[in-house]
């Protein structure tokens, strides 16, 4: 925990750094007749996220708090953490490719089945009544279209159908 | 009364078929959503909210309102039958719903919750009523440096009462500023922040999309890995004499229950409180004035009725800053606050000048709810015991879908998809780091009225930043901003001198 508390003070001190040099490419200042300039807001801000972030890490070496305690109580839950996050990247990353629907029942697929060890017929129902779902919520009622990627002429007739 | 006469108006908006049907839909998820142990109202309103396009907006924060409602509802479900609290709101409630469903009592404490919410929810919305007004006159003398001292005094709460980790609060609270700078500046037009020049950034960073990623995905992330081993679902029976026998213990909490409406409402209007230590206040209170003090903790139906009141009290409480001030009282209000803007409506004072139909459906629509919400709380208890037993990957997975649709929907843009994911991530790294994440989406909601309210007034003043002191409304406020930054400092050294500690206050 000790580790992990200074390591995202680390993280947090870094990114002020980034955020007050973007700023300070716009004016910081005081400008004539428009006040504090577009840069002034961020860049300040960004300072006081610097001083504290770095209070925080140097607070760590003086009363060391949280030494007893661990980041991850329990090691068994890692795994199951970063399988849920590493699916739900590669699913957004497939949205592009094969659009919202097939990559979203990948999602399901592989969630339910691999890491919920669900049975096929839970999983099948699961996988299969989504989209459809979202299908007729999203694109039909709202009319908001989801990306279809390389599926987009299968929709076609659906198109013609409720549009 | 003038006040009377608009309500009446708001009923005949709010008992519309539409907005009726909405209410009772509205309820059932949202105590779905409070029911679920690790999801709470801010997740319920966080996930709902991109699909609230459909209905014109004066519908749409009644659907969103109601959720709020069914989620106190369905916090305390949970934390009676599984003694995990359905949403931190609930703690208190599994201090002696638990042991009560532990003698064979869930029904009991189920109808008791469920009562309790219903008059704590009433009362509150009577008194929003009788403030909302004159609140709101008041503040439609205030300039934008009154506005500026307000948001301050927001965010210093969360310094002086927060009690949370000052310098992490501190930290969050510049975090959530500097993420609403993203974008084109309001002013100049100048393109700020563009990190790596990608065109995502250009059009700013939604609150919405720091909401999914933090109350949704974060929220998933957590719960994966904290309840991985399902606790057992206590077994509830519901039979009519035992509504009966409810009903007749309640009539000697009454003043337990208005206590804790009357707190709950005004500790609920302060920015960083809120229903989780309104409930805890109230329970502590109900505790300490009971003739049997000893039989909380072991199952006594008071332990219950007393966090429920407060928390749906604090609730409602936390909407009368948000629509009177347009400055929320809790992260879901911010949500609600952040919404109301994308659909192109102003919260503040103006609001009861200019959409006074709005905002009377709005507190029409809460009296409904109320109903709606005991109703639907009561005759659904099976279906909701039931419900408590899905799997929980089966909801993670349903939640994780609707986060990456719901997150692409609004904009139509991927790239907030990825920021999604991201936030989603570091919110879940920060939360067991510690650092709060309440104040970080409200620092992002008012963020752009801050830096718009500072800027206007110091171009006003020529850079005079004495203004400030010198308006009599924003140099009470910026004084009690001062007061409460310099409470921590004042505790820990009253704490050092005194050699004792206090303990933390609650979350």
């Amino acid at each position: 925990m000790l580790a992990a508390d200074r390591l995202i003070a680390l993280a947090l001190m870094g990114f002020s750094v980034i955020v007050m040099w973007y700023a300070q490419r716009l004016p910081v200042g005081w400008e004539a007749e428009t006040g504090p300039g577009a840069g002034a807001f961020p860049f300040w801000l960004g300072l006081g996220m610097l001083l504290a972030s770095g209070a925080i890490l140097a607070r760590s070496f003086v009363t060391r708090p949280h030494s007893g305690e661990t980041f991850i109580p329990d090691a068994d839950a890692i795994p199951q953490v970063l399988g849920v996050v590493g699916l739900l990247l590669g699913a957004i990353a497939l949205i592009p490719l094969l659009g919202a629907y097939i990559a979203l029942m990948l999602f399901l697929l592989a969630y339910l089945r691999l890491m919920g060890g669900h049975g096929w017929l839970l999983t099948g129902i699961l996988t299969l009544t989504t989209p459809v779902f979202l299908f007729f919520f999203f694109e039909v009622t709202l009319k908001i279209l989801l990306p279809k990627g390389v599926t987009e002429p299968l929709f076609y007739p659906l198109y013609a159908m409720f549009f | 009364m003038d006040v009377l006469a608009l309500l009446a108006d708001g009923f005949a908006a709010s008992i519309s078929p539409l907005n009726l049907m909405i209410v009772l839909i509205g309820v059932t998820v949202g105590i779905f959503i409070g029911a679920m142990p690790g999801l709470g109202s801010v997740n319920g309103v966080a996930i709902v909210l991109p699909l609230t396009f459909i209905v014109p907006p004066g519908s749409a924060i009644i659907l969103l309102a109601a959720i709020y409602y069914g989620a106190m509802y369905g916090g305390a479900i949970s934390s009676i039958l599984l003694g995990i609290p359905g949403a931190s709101t609930a703690v208190a409630t599994t201090f002696d719903g638990r042991p009560m469903a532990q003698k064979g009592e869930a029904g009991l404490a189920l109808i008791v919750a469920a009562v309790a919410s219903f008059i704590g929810g009433t009362i509150s919305v009577l008194l929003f009523t009788v403030f909302a007004v004159p609140l709101a006159d008041m503040a439609l003398a205030f300039g934008p440096a009154e506005e500026f001292a307000l948001v301050l005094l927001a965010f210093t709460t969360f310094v002086g009462l927060g009690g949370d980790d000052i310098l992490k609060t501190i930290v969050m609270i510049c975090l959530g500023l500097v993420l609403s700078t993203v974008g084109l500046d309001i002013i100049s037009g100048e393109p700020r922040l563009i990190f790596g020049d990608l065109p995502g950034f250009y059009s700013g960073i939604s609150f919405l999309v720091l909401a999914i990623g933090v109350y949704g995905v974060g929220e998933v992330l957590y719960t994966i890995e904290t309840s991985r081993n399902a606790p057992m679902v206590t077994p509830a029976r519901l039979t009519f004499s035992e509504l009966r026998a409810g009903l007749s213990k309640m009539r000697g909490m009454w003043r337990t229950m208005s206590l804790g409406s009357v707190m709950g409402f005004f500790v609920g209007i302060l920015p960083a409180a809120g229903a989780t230590p309104a409930a805890l206040m109230s329970y502590g209170v109900a505790k300490s004035i009971s003739k049997r003090p000893e039989s909380f903790g072991r199952g006594n139906p008071e332990g219950v009725a007393a966090p429920e009141t407060a928390n749906n009290a604090a609730s409602t409480g936390s909407l009368l800053p948000m629509l009177t001030l347009g400055i929320p009282g809790s992260p879901t209000t911010a949500l609600l606050l952040g919404g109301m803007v994308m659909w192109g409506l102003t919260p503040g004072p103006m609001l009861f000048v200019e959409q006074k139909e709005f905002v009377w459906g709005l507190i029409s629509s809460l009296y409904t709810a109320n109903v709606a919400a005991v109703l639907v709380n009561i005759a659904l208890i099976p279906v909701f015991v039931w419900a408590l037993r899905m799997p929980l990957t089966v909801l993670c997975a349903m939640v994780l879908v609707l986060c990456i649709v719901g997150g692409y929907a609004p904009g139509q843009r991927l790239h907030d998809v990825w920021m999604i994911a991201g936030f989603g991530v570091a919110g879940y790294l920060l939360r067991k780091a510690d650092y709060p994440l309440a104040p970080l989406v409200l620092a992002l909601v008012l963020g752009p009225l801050m830096e718009k309210s500072f800027r206007q007034t110091m171009i006003a003043e020529h850079g005079d930043v004495t203004v400030f002191v010198e308006r009599p409304i924003a140099a009470v406020f910026v004084a009690i901003s001062a007061l409460l930054f310099a409470l921590p400092l004042i505790r820990a050294l009253r704490r050092g001198r005194n050699g004792s500690a206090r303990p933390a206050p609650a979350e």
